[in-house]
């Protein structure tokens, strides 16, 4: 921590590096200086903390994939872990590398999002602050980590009785980055939507939480018939940039398509384990 | 700039080199260790070729950097092959043709190395999606897959896969 607050901009912390190794190959990043996390110790756990799970910045990805206490108790970070990249991308990737790299179409991020996540930022000055995930992504490869500061922890909260995940990608190819994706995390309550948490990825330049979508499913029997209109709110709620894999409105189209599926799925599932 | 000693058991093998931090293990491997092997082909961590076993666990060694991972165990193809014999796997992607020009080879077999540690009778889909990080531009992947199936249970299944 001290290095980093000798170096600040002109360092860049190393986790498992999976993006930034990358970037640098690619000469898009040419820090002065490389701070290697991986000789750091105590940054490698999963823990139940007060009605949270607390996640080490430096646990592998694959690490978090594998565990059943992140399956019971965060099943949307269970469910999107397979979905990143490739297996030994994952086997050396970390949770907080993925969450501090911030990439608009990352899986990690917008499940910390969705579940109103708390990421922990430590610096050798002013010792540690806890930052909402909704406030930390600020844009794209952007966060609110200040130049000292390294993402030591990410705490999820607990998913409730009666609560089913899904995460919907469409992607070119298996294991690419989504070029959209739809998160979904819904309880029901007496056969009725008690709360539903609904991001989507790759349609701005941080996870987008579709609030309108979310407040139109509350107190709703979850019926198939019930998401259509969910589905659009969250298409029309963003404003997806157009490229050479897709236009805005495919993207806005695989959207209501990817949170229809997501929703349905994951209503389906607090069924199937009772 | 200042140059580290790194300290790796290479297929077994304690082995040492001083490199720049800079380095990735990949081009350790290759230049300083002369274990051409490992082959290198995007150096950014897409095609998968440079997949060497670090504790066991396929990484892409193009994007890990020599110094990270002083005093870990890193296996090889060249760690494959006993006393230059083939290996059941080695033999039975000759069997099934699975490779053409040989470039993305290595960074297969590694990956198929711990796929089957990991799980000795995967199915089809499974194989599909282990592999599914590695590229190669001559197969098809066709006699790819059957030859890891191939390995795993005996030609019966290879067969079937077609």
């Amino acid at each position: 921590m001290a290095l980093l607050a000798e170096h600040g901009d002109d360092a860049k912390l190393l986790a498992g590096g999976q993006s930034l190794v990358p970037l640098l190959a690619l000469r898009l990043a040419s820090p002065s200086v490389l701070i290697d996390l991986g000789s750091v110790p105590g940054l490698d756990y999963i823990r139940g903390d007060d009605g949270h799970l607390a996640i080490g910045a430096m646990t592998r990805e694959r690490t978090v994939e594998r565990s059943d206490l992140v399956k019971s108790s965060v099943p949307l970070l269970s469910e999107a872990m397979p979905l990143i990249g490739h297996l030994a991308i994952r086997n050396r990737g970390t949770l907080g590398g993925s969450t501090a790299h911030a990439d608009p179409s990352a899986e990690i991020p917008a499940v910390a999002v969705a579940l109103d996540a708390q990421v922990t930022a430590t610096s050798s000055k002013r010792g540690e602050r806890t930052i909402p995930a909704s406030q930390f992504f600020q844009g794209f490869f952007t966060t609110a980590l200040e130049p000292d500061e390294a993402l030591t922890q990410v705490r999820f909260p607990v998913a409730g009785p009666g609560t089913g995940v899904a995460f919907e990608e469409a992607t070119r190819r298996h294991g690419d980055f989504a070029m959209v994706a739809a998160a979904a995390a819904v309880r029901i309550d007496d056969g009725r939507i008690g709360d539903a948490r609904i991001v989507t990825i790759g349609v701005s330049d941080v996870p987008v939480r579709c609030r309108e979508a979310e407040q139109a499913l509350i107190g709703v029997e979850p019926l198939a018939s019930a998401f259509e209109e969910p589905s659009s709110l969250a298409a029309s709620a963003c404003d997806p940039p157009s490229d050479l894999h897709g236009t805005s409105a495919y993207r806005k189209h695989l959207i209501r398509v990817l949170v229809r599926r997501a929703l349905e799925k994951s209503t389906r599932r607090p069924k199937e384990q009772t | 700039m200042n140059t580290i000693d790194v300290e790796l058991t290479v297929n077994g093998e304690r082995r040492s080199a001083t490199v720049d931090p800079r380095k990735t293990l990949a081009d350790v491997l290759r230049d300083d260790l002369e274990l051409t092997g490992t082959h290198v082909g995007c150096e950014h961590g897409v095609c998968g070729a440079c997949t060497v076993l670090i504790d066991g666990q396929a990484a892409r060694s193009c994007l890990t950097f020599a110094v990270q991972v002083r005093g870990s165990q890193i296996t090889t193809i060249e760690g494959l092959a006993n006393d230059g014999e083939l290996n059941p796997l080695q033999q039975a992607m000759v069997d099934s043709h699975g490779f053409q020009c040989g470039f993305c080879t290595p960074g297969f077999l590694m990956q198929i190395t711990a796929l089957l540690a990991d799980n000795p009778t995967p199915s089809e889909p499974e194989v599909r999606e282990a592999l599914s990080g590695n590229v190669c531009r001559c197969t098809g992947y066709q006699s790819i897959v059957v030859g890891v199936l191939r390995a795993a249970g005996g030609s019966s299944i290879a067969t079937s896969a077609h």
